[in-house]
C-alpha cells in the first residue's frame, strides 16, 4: 500500500530531526574527544607565551591581531586601502577601535 | 482535528508537487542560503570558543615600545622599572619576528623560547613549515641573515599537527641564534611579558606603567579575548558582507511572497472557498506550504553547513580564509554549536517566510470567491 503524502513528509521530517540529534551527538562526542588536543595548545600557548590563533600569515596585523599596531594595516602610506584579503575578514581589535574614539 | 490536517497537508503537498520544477528551485536555493548561513555561523562561533579555551592561558599582559607609531624593540632596563612596580609578579623579555622566506613566499614566526629548551644550531618547526617546505626532523633549514648571511640549522622537533591552530607558522631557536640571525643586541627583545599577583590590580598596573614609560602601550588579555570575540562576530568585515547579501535574499523570498499570489493561486483559493472551504482551512494549507519549504530547507541547511565545516574545514571558504597566505594551518575545529545560534537561524528563516506566505492568502482568502475567481 502506497503511503499518504503526507506520512512520507513526516517521515522526512523526522528523518531530518534525527540527523540533527546525530549532528548534535557528534560534536559532543568530537568535544571530548578533543580535550587532548585542546591541553596541548593550552600547554603551548602557556610555555611559549603566545598571543594569537595562526589564521592568516600573509600579514603581521592579521597573524598578530591582538598586538596589531594602527598604522600596520597602512603600512604602505596613511591613505592607502587595506591590500591583504584576510584584512577584510578580520576587524581592527577593539582596544585599538576604543582608543581611537578616545583620540 | 489531525486527520482534517492531515488532509490539508496532504492536498497542500499534492499541490506543491504539481509546480515541481519551481518549487524545487526555491527549495534549493533556500537550502543554500541557509547553509552559507548556518556555515558562517558554525564557523565563526567554532573559531571564537576554540580562541576562547586555547588563550586563556596566554600571557596576563604584554608591554610593547612604539616609536613614531610603530613597535620596536623594546630595552631590558624597561623591564627593571615595570619590575618595580607594586604588584607586578614577573617580567621576562620575549623574543620573536617574523621571517618572509622567500623561496616559497611564506611568512613564518620566529621565537626563541625563554626557558633555553632548544640548543644552538638546532629548530624545532611547526606542521606548517615542514609541509611547505617539505621537511622534516634531521634536515638542515636555511634562513638568510641580518647580514646578508646564509644560516644552517638542524630541524630538531615538529611541533604536533593537533597544535597547528597555534603553531602551524611556528619556527623556535635558541636565544643566540635568533640575536644572530636578525642582529639583534642583547639588551633588546620583541617585547615583555608580566604576570601579576592580584589580577584587580592589573588596571592600576597599566595606568603606572603607561604614566613612568609613555612610549609604550600595554596589552593585558583581556584585550587578547575581546579581539577574538570582535574578530568573528557579525559585525567584522566580509560576514557582515555575506549576512547582508543573505538577509537580501530572504527580503526577496518574502517579498515573491507577500507581493501576492498568482492568479493560478488566487484561482485556486477562490475554488476551495466555493467547494466549502473555510477561510482557516486555507490559511493552515498557506501554514503547512510555508512550513514543508522552509523547515525542510532550514533543517537540510543546517546538516550541510554542519558537514562543510566540520568535515570538509570549510573547503568553501578556503580561498576567502587563506586570501594570499602561502602557508596556512590545515586544522580540523571542535564543533561547538551554540544552541541560541541554532535557535536564531530558525528564527531569521522559517519565521519569516511561513509568515510571509500566509498574509497574502488569508487577503485572498477573505474576500468572496466569486470575485478571486473572476478577477
Amino acid at each position: 500500500m502506497a503511503l499518504r503524502t503526507s506520512t512520507t513528509f513526516f517521515l522526512f521530517v523526522t528523518l531530518q530531526i534525527v540527523l540533527l540529534g546525530i549532528m548534535a551527538a557528534h560534536a559532543a562526542s568530537r568535544k571530548i574527544a578533543a580535550i587532548p588536543q585542546i591541553t596541548e595548545k593550552q600547554m603551548m600557548v602557556r610555555d611559549y607565551g603566545l598571543t594569537d590563533l595562526c589564521l592568516f600569515t600573509e600579514a603581521r596585523y592579521t597573524r598578530h591581531p591582538s598586538l596589531a599596531d594602527q598604522h600596520s594595516p597602512f603600512q604602505d602610506g596613511p591613505l592607502s586601502f587595506e591590500h591583504f584579503p584576510s584584512g577584510t575578514l578580520a576587524g581592527p581589535p577593539p582596544a585599538l577601535l576604543v582608543r581611537a574614539n578616545h583620540d | 482535528m489531525i486527520d482534517k490536517q492531515r488532509n490539508i497537508i496532504d492536498f497542500t503537498l499534492a499541490a506543491l508537487l504539481r509546480r515541481k520544477g519551481k518549487n524545487a528551485a526555491l527549495l534549493v536555493s533556500y537550502t543554500l542560503v541557509v547553509a552559507l548561513l548556518a556555515s558562517v555561523m558554525l564557523l565563526t562561533q567554532a573559531l571564537r570558543r576554540e580562541a576562547g579555551l586555547v588563550l586563556q592561558d596566554s600571557p596576563e599582559m604584554v608591554v610593547q615600545k612604539l616609536v613614531a607609531g610603530r613597535y620596536d624593540l623594546i630595552p631590558l632596563e624597561y623591564r627593571d622599572k615595570i619590575a618595580a612596580i607594586m604588584g607586578v609578579s614577573s617580567v621576562v623579555g620575549r623574543l620573536w619576528g617574523y621571517y618572509y622566506d622567500a623561496g616559497v613566499g611564506a611568512n613564518y614566526t620566529i621565537m626563541a623560547p625563554t626557558d633555553s629548551s632548544i640548543a644552538q644550531g638546532a629548530i624545532t618547526i611547526g606542521e606548517g613549515i615542514a609541509r611547505t617546505r617539505k621537511i622534516g626532523v634531521g634536515d638542515l633549514f636555511p634562513l638568510l641573515g641580518a647580514d646578508g648571511q646564509t644560516k644552517l640549522y638542524q630541524v630538531s622537533r615538529l611541533l604536533s599537527s593537533e597544535s597547528s591552530l597555534v603553531s602551524a607558522d611556528l619556527l623556535l631557536m635558541a636565544e643566540d641564534d635568533f640575536r644572530a640571525l636578525f642582529n639583534i643586541p642583547s639588551h633588546l627583545v620583541t617585547d615583555l611579558v608580566l604576570s601579576v599577583g592580584n589580577p584587580s590590580e592589573l588596571a592600576t598596573i597599566v595606568r603606572k606603567i603607561t604614566e613612568a614609560l609613555p612610549d609604550t602601550r600595554p596589552v593585558i588579555r583581556e584585550d587578547v579575548a575581546r579581539t577574538y570575540d570582535a574578530l568573528f562576530s557579525w559585525r567584522s568585515g566580509i560576514l557582515l558582507v555575506i549576512l547582508f547579501s543573505v538577509v537580501l535574499s530572504f527580503l526577496i523570498f518574502a517579498w515573491d511572497k507577500a507581493s501576492g499570489l498568482s492568479a493560478e493561486e488566487r484561482h485556486e483559493i477562490g475554488i476551495l472557498k466555493a467547494l466549502g472551504w473555510d477561510t482557516s482551512d486555507v490559511l493552515f494549507m498557506k501554514f503547512w506550504e510555508g512550513m514543508a519549504i522552509s523547515f525542510s530547507s532550514f533543517m537540510t541547511g543546517v546538516l550541510l553547513a554542519y558537514i562543510h565545516v566540520f568535515f570538509t574545514s570549510s573547503a568553501l571558504f578556503q580561498p576567502v580564509l587563506k586570501g594570499w597566505s602561502v602557508l596556512y594551518p590545515d586544522f580540523r575545529l571542535v564543533p561547538f554549536i551554540s544552541p541560541y545560534q541554532i535557535v536564531t537561524l530558525f528564527f531569521l528563516t522559517v519565521v519569516p517566510y511561513t509568515v510571509a506566505t500566509i498574509i497574502p492568502a488569508w487577503r485572498a482568502a477573505t474576500i468572496d470567491p466569486d470575485a478571486v475567481m473572476r478577477a
